[in-house]
């Protein structure tokens, strides 16, 4: 698909009715926080975008952001959306490989310097690994700065990209990095999560090719219209948490009833995402719904924040031989100061005596 | 268990979880071991001859001072009334809020029963509330202010904080921080209050049995009533 199309031409060319598309940018909108004044904004916006190139690059990944991506939106408009994106590399769902891929990059890199959205899942290993993930005999860490020069912008997509995700998970033994350790001089969007809401990168793009800006950003840079709340105050089973029922295993009473997961190690109340309001699949489920409680995977260092199975409020207080020697310290010390008042109580008695 | 717990990037949160936490029980069984130990072998010659038994004279009066003495009752039934209705409350809601039962049984290997969160809000009201009416009738009364030290209002403070933090994370009032900032206030509120425990008068939770004790087997001993 030539670039120079519009996403208007290519939704009319597969055959999107005007309602149907103007039923994606009220959903869109609306995603994205904006009142519904701007629904003609967002469609007018949209359909007069000229397709911005995009480059995919997949680094110390698991394919799962794509495959998550590819697979819960066919074919929605959202994948129609996705589709209309110049989608000019990705190495996984384009039909070249080998050179003749990498030209295709190369080729939309140099027509699109300083224009095209870059979008990389997975982490970078550095330093001595620095040559331990390579495609095509380059190193994963030369091209990503390569491609970042001439981005527009970069998208982190899925927790590896964002924060380092599973490969920088501590000992981290790539010492991989995320691409905003790396990269410093581009707006950087982060789409976090193992893998992210499929909806959620659409409506990034959406957004991006709408506005032509990044979106607003939290502190963890991640869009604040998706990860703007947590999943404990969105998720449906807040109330039996308020009113105190927990499943208190997997398969008790309490789980069958839709019970709250908290004392099963649920992380919805320190994680931000948007899955509990859009769910996955289109909209039909998402993990607490199956019955597991949330992982946390949308937040930086996810991996190494303890069991996914112990309660949030069980902190790491130490073990029973720490607090023994405590104890035994502690009993020393108080021997000491014991010991020490009677020998002063002597010596007091003993002048009194003189 | 408690493997992997250092890492890049630690956040605040994963700070107070973890390190702040458990030195904070470190410092906290190390005091109070060694401050019952110095008490417990701390020694009083007695020089008069016993005029009643001390072991019966102590047990009582770990029973008679749970109530006011009846000569005094008219001058301290509301700080005393107060007192009790603070820790009861302080008890509701540090040992039955869910999560902070699982804070428990994950240290005791056991848990209980909790209450719904609108008994654990209205009694972390109420406690709050008593302890601000405690302090300023402490700061209003010039004889209480007198006898103040600074002990006292740094106890007052560490047992507040981990209320005032908690009611804050847990209504999402928390002035423009983050909730998980203000979650790692909580934890590091109760580090502070697990530090100062064994060192300042917050110790009295322990030392008040020893202390009774005592002082009821000193005044049987001498045939007075304690």
């Amino acid at each position: 698909m030539a670039a120079s199309k519009t996403v208007g031409d290519v939704l009319r060319a597969h055959g999107v009715s005007r309602r149907g598309f103007m039923k994606f940018c009220a959903a869109t909108a609306s995603m994205m926080a904006l009142p519904p004044s701007m629904v003609s904004t967002v469609a007018a916006a949209i359909e007069n975008a000229r397709r911005p190139s995009v480059i995919w690059l997949p680094f110390q990944e698991c394919t799962g952001c794509t495959e998550a991506i590819t697979r819960s939106h066919t074919p929605t408009l959202e994948g129609l959306i996705f589709d209309s994106i110049s989608l000019d590399y990705h190495h996984t769902l384009m039909a070249a490989s080998g050179q003749r891929a990498e030209d295709a990059m190369m080729q939309a890199m140099e027509e699109n310097y300083g224009n095209y959205l870059l979008l990389v899942d997975g982490s970078i290993p550095t330093e001595e690994f620095e040559s331990h993930s390579c495609t095509n005999g380059h190193t994963h860490l030369s091209m990503l700065k390569d491609a970042a020069t001439g981005a527009a912008a970069i998208v982190s997509v899925g927790t590896c990209a964002a924060y380092g995700g599973i490969p920088k998970a501590n000992p981290n033994p790539t010492k991989a990095r995320s691409v905003q350790d790396l990269i410093t001089d581009k707006p950087i969007i982060n789409v976090p999560g193992c893998p992210p809401v499929p909806t959620v990168l659409t409506g990034v793009l959406a957004h991006y090719l709408v506005f032509g800006t990044i979106p607003e950003l939290d502190p963890y840079g991640r869009p604040m219209a998706f990860f703007g709340q947590n999943i404990h105050d969105r998720c449906y089973r807040r109330p039996f948490y308020e009113r105190g029922q927990f499943a208190e295993t997997f398969d008790d009473e309490g789980a069958k009833k839709g019970y709250c997961l908290y004392k099963l190690g649920c992380k919805g109340p320190i994680t931000y995402n948007a899955c509990a309001t859009v769910r996955w699949n289109e909209g039909t489920s998402w993990p607490v719904q199956s019955g597991h409680g949330c992982l946390g995977c949308s937040e930086p260092d996810f991996w190494d924040k303890g069991s996914f199975y112990r309660p949030l409020s069980a902190a790491y207080w130490g073990d029973a031989r720490t607090v023994g020697i405590g104890a035994a310290a502690g009993a020393a010390a108080g021997l000491a100061a014991a010991a020490l008042a009677r020998g002063k109580q002597k010596k007091a008695q003993q002048e009194e005596k003189a | 268990m408690n493997e992997g717990l250092y890492w890049e990037g630690m956040s605040l949160l994963d700070f107070a979880r973890g390190p702040a936490l458990r030195w904070a029980v470190i410092i906290f069984v190390i005091g109070i071991v060694w401050r019952l130990t110095a008490l417990l072998l701390a020694s009083r010659k007695q020089l008069e001859p016993a005029k009643g038994s001390a072991t019966s004279g102590g047990m009582k009066t770990l029973l008679t001072r749970s109530a006011p003495a009846h000569e005094l009752e008219k001058n301290i039934v509301f700080q005393h009334y107060s007192g009790y209705a603070w820790h009861i409350g302080m008890f509701v809601v540090l040992l039955f809020f869910a999560p902070h039962m699982l804070f428990f049984k994950d240290i005791l290997g056991f848990g209980w029963p909790t209450l719904p969160n609108l008994f654990i809000t209205f009694f972390t009201v109420v406690t709050m509330g008593i302890l601000l009416v405690l302090l300023a009738r402490r700061l209003m009364n010039p004889v209480l202010r007198q006898l103040t030290t600074w002990d006292d209002y740094i106890s007052w403070l560490i047992a507040f904080l981990p209320f005032l933090t908690g009611i804050m994370a847990f209504t999402h009032i928390t002035f423009g921080m983050r909730y998980e900032t203000v979650l790692a206030l909580h934890f590091l509120s109760v580090s502070a209050l697990l530090i100062w425990f064994p060192f300042g008068k917050l110790m009295h939770a322990i030392f008040i049995w020893p202390s009774r004790y005592k002082v009821g087997a000193a005044f049987a001993r001498r045939g007075v009533r304690a």
